[in-house]
């Protein structure tokens, strides 16, 4: 919501406080203040000029030559490049030497031959507005020569509002004026307007229950009074279409509006200094007959903006007898809109259901400062103002009378009751007693209508323009605390009672793996679930591309699109680990799984000056899942790729104890990743976290008190059988003295037979209670080898 | 002199006679005359433990063998350096970089949130979590905020579903913990929502928020302020200064926006905070009574209060990046810019 400060002050007489001032006090009240502009200042040097003569440039069919008045007592001549510049019009000028906002000096210039001694200037070029439409012209008696921002009240401040959706009575100049008068002690007053026109208020034609009422040969129908409460129609005759003063065009202009003509710029006008929309429809245009009702199936509009508009069946509009002239509440038709003939006018000041609104609006996608209010809820107290206000601005700036009575057809809307405050619920809210008294004393300055319901609380009536956000009890807690101002309360930390809810069992685990991947060199990545179709089974409705249409099914694409990135920049050595949700179909909302994923590829360590630095390889990832693994309490094994992005040959599972796949890992297809030539193989892993890891505490075991025996047997294995199928065999027929068996070596080559290699074993026996004798071992080892040979026909090598 | 000051003489005297050695020849001379067979000093010494009395002799003869071993290594070193002709022995240049392992970093997000929660943490909150895809019921509705009201009318709300969106918050979690547990509640969330802002500078389309929620009986506005007070003072420096602004949101009232001295130029103006001196860092309230009642609490008997706040906007605060998309980009040469011990 743009502000301006001189029309704050209007409404604050004797307002003055600053205007940064202002905006602080706003900000502090729950609507902080985006921009203060200092609209004069850039404009300090621009002048009121009037053009003597214009004439064709003898050099150039677009430009024109002015002989300018700008009241300095020379005749000054000045090259203008825009068309609607007329002899014995006034305009804005910049003098040479002097500057547009933005600090561009006004240079002497010779322009196809002619001399320029100064710049008329457009809206644009004054930071007054977006249009095109050439040099601002300038209406009414000013004084040629006069500073401009004072001729027409530019010499002001615009404060841009943010205003939050709850308080829609801050969406105009009275709403604004209220907050700060309540704060500087000042109670808002409407102005009267310069050479105020006097008539008597038009009377109010109250109609029938049904919602039809009549004045001054126009009637109002209302065919659905939920969705239309009020609707008040005012006949005003004999106006003269024209310019507005520059007084009202100024405002309009401060506040970033555009002046269009005295009889919409006076709507616009009450528009923003009331909140109240209003619309002038040209009667003459429009028949005798309002119906405010439901557009029909195909009926269509062309708006102002001139926009063919379709209209679905749940849009109210505002209809003549057979066809809809307006988008009630948000935008009038382009066939009855008030034109430069036009001489009588229908005022409409009405009321709507924000929702129906709210959802028109999002239909059309057309959003307007009238919808913009009355979605969000317009004072329904406020009507007769503002209708009695804007017909006087009307007459005020173009003449014309206004009729004895207006109609006003529907059954309104009916105030609310009053709202208790209790002493106990404000003190239990707050924290610190603020006594009922001064509660009182801070709500009555903002409207509100207090009295003593006992001596532990408050009646509050609730004036209509707060109807909208104050309708209980802690709406009120929270009006008492702004008005006292946060700031005030104290902020000493008293203490509090444990939680109740244990730390996150899940998060304290992803802690550990993340420890864990650090500690390993891995730098965690974060992306987000968005994935392409491929990647992805629950779809978005509104993706914002085909990229990111999906939720993720897994993390590893991701990742590796993360990889791709890096590639792109050139880093070689990259090991990303990710903790992330997958998203898998099937329920509503879709199942989430926790995962940790890691892609590696690059060097095993850093660049050294001792040795060329080794590439990952499959092993340095089966460590590392090693580790993950028993992090989790799951097991490895390899086994079929469950991933399209595994090689078939070089891919592991993560298993639980109950079997259960949780996971899977390898080395990376390359058709899965988009690599570039210098780059080293790709590695990646996915796992779930689907159950947590049993945490319970392992215990004390006596160490060996005996020493253990060694034996190392070298066997030819065939190519078809795993070494863990080896040592199963050889751990089930060594029996209990055998304490652990490991790979030590593995040799292909000379002296071995094809289809066969050549594995070493390194078995430690031990057993509790005694040294073993040699003997004993080596009977168990002549058992282990008997075995293999008639298991597996393996034969000890050499 | 008893014995063992006679070794140690001997000791000194033959290192730098060693060392003074100059040829294979001179060194030679030097063996000699501690170690030869007749004359040597250090056998000569040994010869005469013989008439020392039967309990000392293991000791000093102990002694005597040390020497000897000492000394012998030393000739046997200086033998080999002057074997080599001496300047041919690689001297060992220590001031070469040692051999080093990849180091492992986690994501700036991660180091703020870690940050928050123990800052929380030591403030009495633990972590809570709840799903990211979540009904409109969680997200809009439970916390006060009807689907036809202007605040939840939010072009920037992914949907999956009618009625089923990727979480736009994290305050429905409060409405998870709420429904299973009975006060006190002091909790923070952290997690992913999603907001239907394309890419740009300072938006993202998922992000990182981190959700409070304190709930006791007497809690009240001055809570709220003390404990926000002091995680801001915790988080951001001592000497941090906070302010409360009225703010609105539908699930809280009275509800508050806090700001801190700009965590740059400490208050003075800046471009970082617009030349205002304050940054925005969150969105607090007392929670709203419909939001009590929608979890099946009192909203009589049990006051308390929630906040919001953007793991990256702190991030990007703190750690001074100047998009957003940095972040979430990966780059792992700003990965590993950011390591902390």
């Amino acid at each position: 919501m743009n502000i301006s400060y001189r029309w704050l002050q209007a409404l604050l007489p004797g307002l003055n406080e600053s205007p940064q001032r202002v905006a602080d006090h706003l900000a502090m009240q729950g609507a902080p203040v985006d921009e203060l502009v200092d609209l004069g200042g850039p404009l300090r040097e621009v002048r009121i000029a009037r053009v003597i003569e214009r004439r064709q440039h003898p050099n150039a069919d677009r430009l024109s030559l002015c002989r300018v008045d700008a009241g300095t007592g020379e005749e000054l001549q000045v090259v203008c490049g825009a068309p609607n510049v007329r002899t014995g019009g006034v305009y804005p000028f910049i003098p040479v030497g002097g500057t547009l906002p933005g600090n561009v000096l006004i240079r002497k210039a010779k322009i196809r031959g002619y001399e320029s001694q100064g710049m008329l200037c457009s809206a644009r070029e004054l930071g007054l507005g977006r249009d095109h439409e050439g040099i601002l012209e300038l209406h009414g008696d000013l004084p040629i020569g006069a500073a401009f921002t004072e001729a027409v009240q530019l010499d002001d401040y615009r404060l841009v509002v943010d205003v939050t959706p709850n308080r829609p009575d801050l969406l105009s100049h009275l709403g604004v004026a209220r907050e700060i008068g309540a704060e500087a002690g000042i109670a808002p007053v409407l102005p009267a307007f310069p050479n105020q026109a006097e008539f008597p208020a038009p009377r109010l034609e109250r109609g029938d229950a049904a919602g039809s009422a009549s004045a001054d040969g126009v009637s109002v129908r209302l065919e659905d009074t939920v969705l239309c409460p009020r609707y008040l129609g005012l006949v005003i005759r004999d106006v003269t279409i024209g310019p507005s003063p520059e007084w009202l065009a100024g405002r309009l202009r401060a506040i970033g509006q555009r002046p269009i003509s005295n009889v919409v710029d006076a709507t616009n006008y009450v528009l923003h200094e009331l909140g109240q929309p209003l619309h002038a429809f040209d009667l003459d245009r429009l028949g005798s007959e309002v119906v405010v009702r439901k557009a029909r199936p195909g009926e269509g509009l062309t708006t102002l903006d001139e926009a063919e508009r379709v209209l679905g069946g749940r849009m109210l509009v505002i209809a003549d007898a057979e066809r809809p002239v307006a988008l009630a509440g948000i935008m009038g038709g382009a066939d009855t809109e008030v034109h430069p003939g036009t001489r009588n006018l229908l005022v409409e000041c009405a009321l709507f259901d924000p929702r129906s609104i709210r959802g028109t609006r999002r239909g059309l996608d057309l959003t307007t400062d009238a919808s913009s209010r009355f979605e969000r809820g317009v004072d329904a107290t406020g009507m007769e103002q503002a209708l009695r206000r804007v017909a006087v601005l009307i007459v005020t700036v173009a003449g014309g009378r206004v009729a004895t009575a207006a109609a006003d057809a529907g059954p309104g809307v009916s105030a609310p009751p009053p709202i208790t405050l209790r002493q106990r619920r404000l003190t239990q809210v707050l924290g610190a007693e603020i006594p009922l008294a001064d509660a009182s004393r801070l709500l009555q300055p903002l409207g509100f209508r207090v009295e003593a319901a006992d001596d532990q609380s408050l009646r509050v009536l609730v004036p209509g323009h707060r109807w909208q956000d104050v309708r209980a009890e802690i709406d009120l807690v929270e009006e008492v605390a702004r008005r006292h101002g946060y700031d005030s309360f104290p902020a000493g930390l008293g203490g509090f009672r444990p939680t109740a809810v244990p730390d996150d069992p899940l998060m304290q685990l992803e802690d550990r793996l993340r420890s864990v991947m650090v500690g390993l060199g891995l730098l965690e990545a974060r992306t987000a679930a968005f994935a392409p179709e491929a990647e992805g089974d629950v779809a978005l409705l509104r993706p914002l591309s085909a990229a990111e249409s999906r939720l993720r099914r897994a993390l590893v694409p991701g990742l590796l699109h993360r990889v791709e990135f890096n590639f792109t920049r050139g880093s070689r050595h990259i090991r990303l680990f990710e903790l992330g949700t997958a998203f898998a179909p099937g329920q509503t909302p879709p199942a989430e799984t926790r995962r940790l994923a890691l892609a590696l590829t690059g060097a095993r360590t850093p660049p050294h000056w001792s040795g060329p630095a080794e590439s990952l390889d499959l092993w340095d990832l089966k460590g590392l899942l090693e580790e993950v693994a028993s992090e989790l309490g799951l097991r490895l094994e390899p086994g079929e790729p469950a991933a399209p992005w595994l090689e078939p040959a070089a891919a592991f599972r993560l298993v639980d104890g109950a079997g259960q796949v949780s996971g899977w890992g390898g080395k990376v297809r390359a058709a899965a990743i988009d690599a570039p030539p210098w780059a080293e193989p790709v590695f990646a892993a996915e796992l779930l976290l689907e159950s947590l890891p049993d945490r319970s505490r392992s215990s004390f075991r006596e160490l060996p008190a005996f020493p253990a025996s060694e034996r190392d047997l070298s066997l030819l294995v065939p190519d078809v059988l795993d070494a863990a199928d080896v040592i199963g065999t050889v751990t089930g027929a060594a029996g209990p003295l055998l304490e652990q068996v490991e790979p030590f070596d593995l040799y292909r080559g000379t002296g071995i037979p094809a289809g066969t290699r050549s594995l070493a074993l390194r078995l430690r026996f031990r057993a509790g209670e005694r040294t073993l004798t040699d003997a004993e071992v080596d009977g168990v080892v002549a058992r282990v080898l008997k075995r293999l040979r008639e298991s597996h026909g393996i034969e000890r090598r050499g | 002199m008893d014995l063992r000051q006679e070794l140690e003489a001997l000791q000194r005297a033959a290192e730098q006679a060693i060392a003074g050695a100059g040829t294979p020849d001179a060194l030679e001379a030097v063996r000699i005359g501690l170690l030869g067979r007749k004359e040597g000093r250090l056998t000569e010494i040994m010869r005469g433990l013989g008439k020392l009395p039967a309990d000392e002799r293991p000791a000093a003869g102990a002694a005597a063998n040390r020497s000897k071993e000492c000394i012998t290594a030393l000739l046997d070193a200086r033998a080999s350096v002057l074997a080599g002709g001496g300047a041919a022995v690689a001297r060992v240049d220590l001031s070469m970089p040692g051999r080093r392992r990849w180091r492992g970093a986690r994501h700036p997000v991660t180091l703020v949130v870690d940050e928050i929660c123990a800052v929380l943490a030591g403030l009495g909150f633990t972590r809570a979590r709840g799903p990211e895809a979540e009904t409109d019921w969680y997200n809009f509705t439970a916390l006060n905020t009807p689907l036809d009201h202007p605040a939840a009318d939010m072009h920037d709300t992914f949907y999956l579903a009618p009625g089923v969106l990727p979480r736009r918050h994290t305050a429905p979690v409060q409405m998870r913990v709420t429904q299973q547990i009975q006060p006190p509640i002091r909790i923070v969330a952290p997690g992913t929502v999603y907001r239907r802002d394309p890419f740009d500078a300072s938006h993202a389309p998922a992000f990182e928020q981190l959700e409070g929620l304190a709930v006791d009986e007497g809690i009240g506005f001055v809570d709220l302020k003390a404990t926000l007070t002091e995680f801001a003072r915790q988080l951001f420096g001592s000497g941090t200064r906070v302010r409360f602004r009225p703010s609105f949101f539908p699930f809280t009232e009275p509800s508050a926006e806090m700001d801190v001295s700009c965590v740059l130029c400490g208050g003075g103006g800046c471009s970082a905070c617009k030349q205002t001196g304050w940054m925005e860092i969150m969105g607090a309230g007392m929670v709203h009574p419909a939001v009590f009642t929608n979890a099946g609490y009192d909203p009589e008997r049990y006051t308390g209060f929630a906040f919001g706040m953007g793991a990256a906007r702190i991030a990007m605060i703190l750690y001074g990046f100047p998009d957003i998309r940095l972040l979430y980009e990966n780059d792992v040469r700003l990965l590993e810019q950011l390591v902390r011990p």
